[in-house]
Order: structure tokens, then sequence, then C-alpha cells
């Protein structure tokens, strides 16, 4: 149910309406949901029906954003409707190649304009067994983006028999984001291990990515990225791979406002993935009562008692004091 | 970078007489030519800034030997990014500033602290005047004073906010640099190794800030004066496997 009522009650009305009224345009009305449709309910994506119109031809599924509601929320906002926001995770995610595989990592703060929604989010994603993604952008995108190609990979193992490629989960991703034209704001640092060994890539909103052997994302990039550009090698081992990364979140935690709290690491090299969740811990609270918070009575010392009577003020001179 | 425009015209001008500003006279302030980072910090003997030489015109590098840092006195150093004509007004500025003050004859010259105090001064009363500087100045230096030989490094900005740190950076500096220096810096360090972490950082900010070109000049200032090095390059690295080859994995991708 979202803010402006049912959308598919709403569409399944008006449908009805100008069906009735042979006024439909040849074409899919509302698109229905994008190319690979997976027989799962996807969180946060509604389902919308094609139409095919009594005795008209039936169109196939078309994917990509539809612009059907923007006229009405344009008029919406100009009438003084003010939209509900967003979660962003300002946030710094990072991946690097090292001889074995692949190190992810994360930041774990997750930001509501200027307060800090979520102090021990998860960054890191599920992709497959071999395949994990960071991701920074708007909180709901990026877990339904993530959610949804992760489906879409295991069906396709189902399919093939084979351990997904890391390529496989990159086309989706972009496929999908690309067809969204950046409104799905979600921008990914995308790793894994598999038959043709490790792969780092980025992927942007709008669609576009990178192969690189390293990689940072979100607002706490550039000082991520200052570690990587001074201190990266190629043919890092395990340990110097997991010190650089978690420099480089630290990095993020300390210089960047958008990040803050624990660093994630995820390492995944040939058949074997460990998700080291809050690897780090640089923020702790260092104050904590020794008497705890519950205040019993008797804890607060008593200095002076002083009773003072109340005397009624008003004198009601006929009739109930509080009639009329 | 946008710059609002004051609502109404009548503000006082910076340098011209203010009867001629009528109604819709704008303040319009856009830099043109301007200068990338600089990287200051303290060191054991004194205060090293570096920068590298390139002034851009928009988004074409226009000028590739610039000197962005120039000695004020026999006590500091000054660096600056943003627009390059401002920074050649405020040198003015400092030479008659220093100027007068060597005129009084009385064998105190000015020193980084006192240099710092006149350029906040100046920045912020022409931003008041809508009319800003549009520079990051930093500003190095030591001088005796009560306990011994002081160390001073400060920035001021086009706004005037100011203050005084152990290590400093303008511009993409701030996102680039700090972190390292943060990380890196420790107290009296000798030279050698304050000019390896500047090299460090500078290399980062090549690497990854559009407008800076691989040409820098360090300069340092100790109690025997300043000294600004000829300029020079760092090498870069671009042999990563996944450079040479990114489709490796699947031929036909990016």
């Amino acid at each position: 149910m979202d803010f402006f009522g049912d959308e598919e009650e709403y569409n399944t009305n008006v449908l009805a309406i100008i069906q009735r009224n042979h006024e439909l345009v040849p074409g899919a009305l509302c698109p229905a949901a994008s190319a690979t449709s997976s027989p799962s309910p996807r969180r946060r994506h509604r389902r919308r029906r094609s139409i095919s119109m009594a005795g008209a031809m039936d169109l196939p599924a078309k994917g990509g954003f539809s612009f059907d509601l923007c006229r009405r929320n344009a008029m919406l906002a100009e009438k003084g409707l003010k939209m509900p926001g967003f979660r962003k995770t300002g946030t710094t995610i990072v991946g690097l190649v090292f001889q074995d595989g692949v190190v992810l990592g994360a930041d774990t703060r997750a930001t509501e304009g200027p307060i800090v929604a979520d102090k021990n989010c998860e960054k890191i994603h599920y992709m497959a067994p071999n395949i994990y993604c960071c991701g920074a952008g708007t909180a709901a995108d990026t877990e339904a983006v993530t959610d949804m190609v992760s489906s879409q990979l295991q069906l396709h193992r189902y399919a093939t028999g084979r351990e997904s490629r890391v390529v496989t989960a990159l086309t989706l991703l972009k496929s999908h984001l690309f067809s969204y034209q950046g409104h799905v704001s979600a921008a990914l640092v995308l790793g894994g291990v598999d038959v043709t060994g490790p792969h780092l890539h980025t992927v942007y909103p709008h669609g576009s990515t990178d192969t690189l052997p390293f990689a940072t994302m979100g607002s706490g990039s550039l000082a991520a990225m200052s570690v990587f550009e001074s201190k990266y090698k190629e043919g890092l081992t395990r340990e110097e791979g997991i010190q650089l990364v978690s420099d480089a979140i630290c990095a993020g935690i300390f210089n960047d406002l958008g990040s803050g709290s624990n660093v994630d690491v995820c390492v995944i090299t040939k058949g074997k993935t460990e998700y080291l969740r809050n690897h780090q811990l640089p923020n702790p609270r260092t104050y904590v009562s020794s008497k705890g918070y519950s205040f019993t009575k008797g804890q607060t010392e008593v200095l002076s008692t002083k009773i003072t009577q109340l005397e009624p003020k008003v004198e009601v001179a006929e009739g109930d004091a509080m009639e009329e | 970078m946008a710059w609002q425009q004051p609502m109404d015209g009548s503000h006082a001008s910076g340098s011209k007489v203010a009867a001629a500003d009528g109604p819709g006279t704008q303040r319009t302030q856009y830099p043109y030519v301007t200068g990338t980072s600089v990287i200051a910090l303290k060191y054991k003997d004194g205060v090293i800034m570096a920068c590298d030489t390139g002034a851009s015109y928009g988004s074409t590098l226009r000028y590739k030997s610039v000197e962005r840092i120039k000695a004020v006195g026999k006590h500091s150093l000054i660096g600056a990014s943003g627009e390059f004509s401002d920074f050649q007004e405020i040198l003015r500025y400092l030479d008659e500033l220093t100027l007068s003050d060597h005129m009084w004859d009385d064998g105190n010259s000015l020193g980084p602290k006192e240099v710092h105090s006149y350029l906040t001064r100046v920045m912020y009363n022409r931003r008041n005047k809508f009319d800003p500087l549009w520079n990051s100045l930093v500003l190095g230096g030591v001088k005796k004073g009560p306990k011994g030989e002081e160390k001073y490094l400060g920035m001021v900005n086009m706004i005037g906010t100011h203050f005084e740190e152990n290590h400093i950076a303008t511009g993409f500096g701030n996102h680039l640099a700090i972190p390292i220096l943060r990380a890196e810096w420790c107290e009296d360090m000798t030279f050698e190794e304050a000019v390896k972490l500047v090299e460090k950082c500078l290399l980062v900010l090549l690497y990854r800030d559009r407008s800076s070109i691989n040409k820098f000049q360090i300069a340092k200032i100790t109690t025997e004066g300043a000294t600004i090095y000829p300029p020079y390059s760092l090498k870069t690295h671009w042999g990563f496997a996944a450079f040479e080859n990114p489709s490796k994995g699947a031929v036909g991708s990016w």
C-alpha cells in the first residue's frame, strides 16, 4: 500500500473505463515487468498487467520506465504536495582484486538526510555463492536490484547446471539499470570469482560499467580512492588485501560525513567466500554508565522537602462549577 | 560553480565608486583562470608547501608553467588555488603591506600569523561586499616567538573561513589528500619524509583530479628563509592487468 493508494486498483479501474470507451491506443498502456520476469514476487516493485483489448492484437510485454504517472505527479507537486523522501546510503564501498580473488568492503551507516537511520546496516549483498555486490545510493534501489538479479542468477543456475559468472550478474544489472534511465539510483561494486578468474566491476545508476583492479563508490569514494591510489599494487596477499580494504573504508568513515560506524569485509576466492560482518568496530560506545540506566526510587539523593497545600482560588456563586 | 546574484543592485563595490551602481547591477563573479589544489604541512624545520604549475581556463589547460606559491616577506609562503588574477591582486596587496611595514624601520617584520590575519580580514570584507576574491589561500611560515621558533600553517578561503592546522589542502585536495595526511602526518618529520608524503598526495591528485598536470613545485620555509624548488614530474603507473585488457573475462564486454 503506497502513499497514494493502491496503484493496481487505480490502474484497473481507469483501464476498465477506457476499455469500455474504446479509447485505448494500440500498445501496452501498462508495460509488464522487465525482460526476464521471474515468478517470485519482487519487493517494492508492483507488477503491472499488460492489457489486451477485446479482439485487438496482443502485444508483447515491454520493459523500462513507465512515464504514465509523471504528468499526474507533476500536477500534484504543483498543487503543493510534498513527495515522501527516500533513504540514501551515503556510503563508502570498495573492492579490490588480490592474488587469489576479490575483497569487497563497505561501511555500515545508512542516512536519511542529516540523520543516521541505521547505525549498522548491511551493504554487501549476496548475489551468488561466489558473487557479492556492494551497493551505494538509495537503499531500497540497491536492495531490490541485487535481490532481483540474485533470483535471476539462481534460476539461471538451475537452467544451466553451472556456477554463475560475474559477467552474467553484470549484464543483468546493467541492462536493468539502463532501461530505467538512471531513475533506479543504485551504484554498485560487483565482485566475484568464477571459472574465468577473479573479476571486479563498478555499475553506475545509468547502466555504464567499468572493469577495474580496485574500485570505490559512494560519498566516501574519494577518501577511499586516495588510500587505494597510494597503496595498491598487484599480487597482494589475502591479509594485505583485507588490511588495505579496511584502511580505505576507515578513511571513508573518518573523513566523510555520510559514512560511519563499522567496517564490513567480504573475501571471495575460488571455491570459498568469507563474509566478515563487522570486521572492524572503530567507533565503540566509550561511555557506559556503571550504575546502569534504570533509575529506581531511592537512587536520587533528597536534599530538602517543601510541601505546599493547594487552596481553591475560585468561589463558585451558585450552580455547578462545571456548568456551561 | 553557480554564484547567487544579490537581490538588489545597491551594494557598495569593492574598489569602484558606489554611486556607479544602479538597480539591476550584478556583482557577477565566476572564476575564469583557475589553479587547482595546494597541499602544505608542518615538518621539523618549518613548513613545506606544494602544488602543480597548471592554470585552467574552464575545461582547457591553458597555462602550464604558473607559479602558485610565492614568498611573503622573510618569514612566510603563500599558496593559492582558485582565480589566478585574484591571487595576483592579493600579491600586490601583500607587497604594499610588507613595504609599508619595512618603512617603519623598527627592526620588526611581519610573521606568518600577522599575514594570515591580514588576509582573513581582506577576504572576509570582500565577501561581505559581495565582491569576493575567488581563492583558497594557504599561508605557512616560521618566526621566532616567545616560545622559540614557532611554525605556523593556516588557510583562508573566499568566504573568509580561516583556521590553523598541521596540514592543509585546498580544492580537491580536501577530499583526496586530507585523508592521507590525517592518517600519515606526524610531528617533526624530516624533510625527506615530508617530501615523500607530499608526493604521495600529489600523485593521487594527479590521477584523480582532472585539472591537475604532471608538473609540480615544492617550496619550503625555514628559519633560513624561503626556498622554492624548480618544477619536476612524478612517475605514474598504468600497468594493471585490468587496464590492459578489461574484457579478459568476457570477450566483447567492457
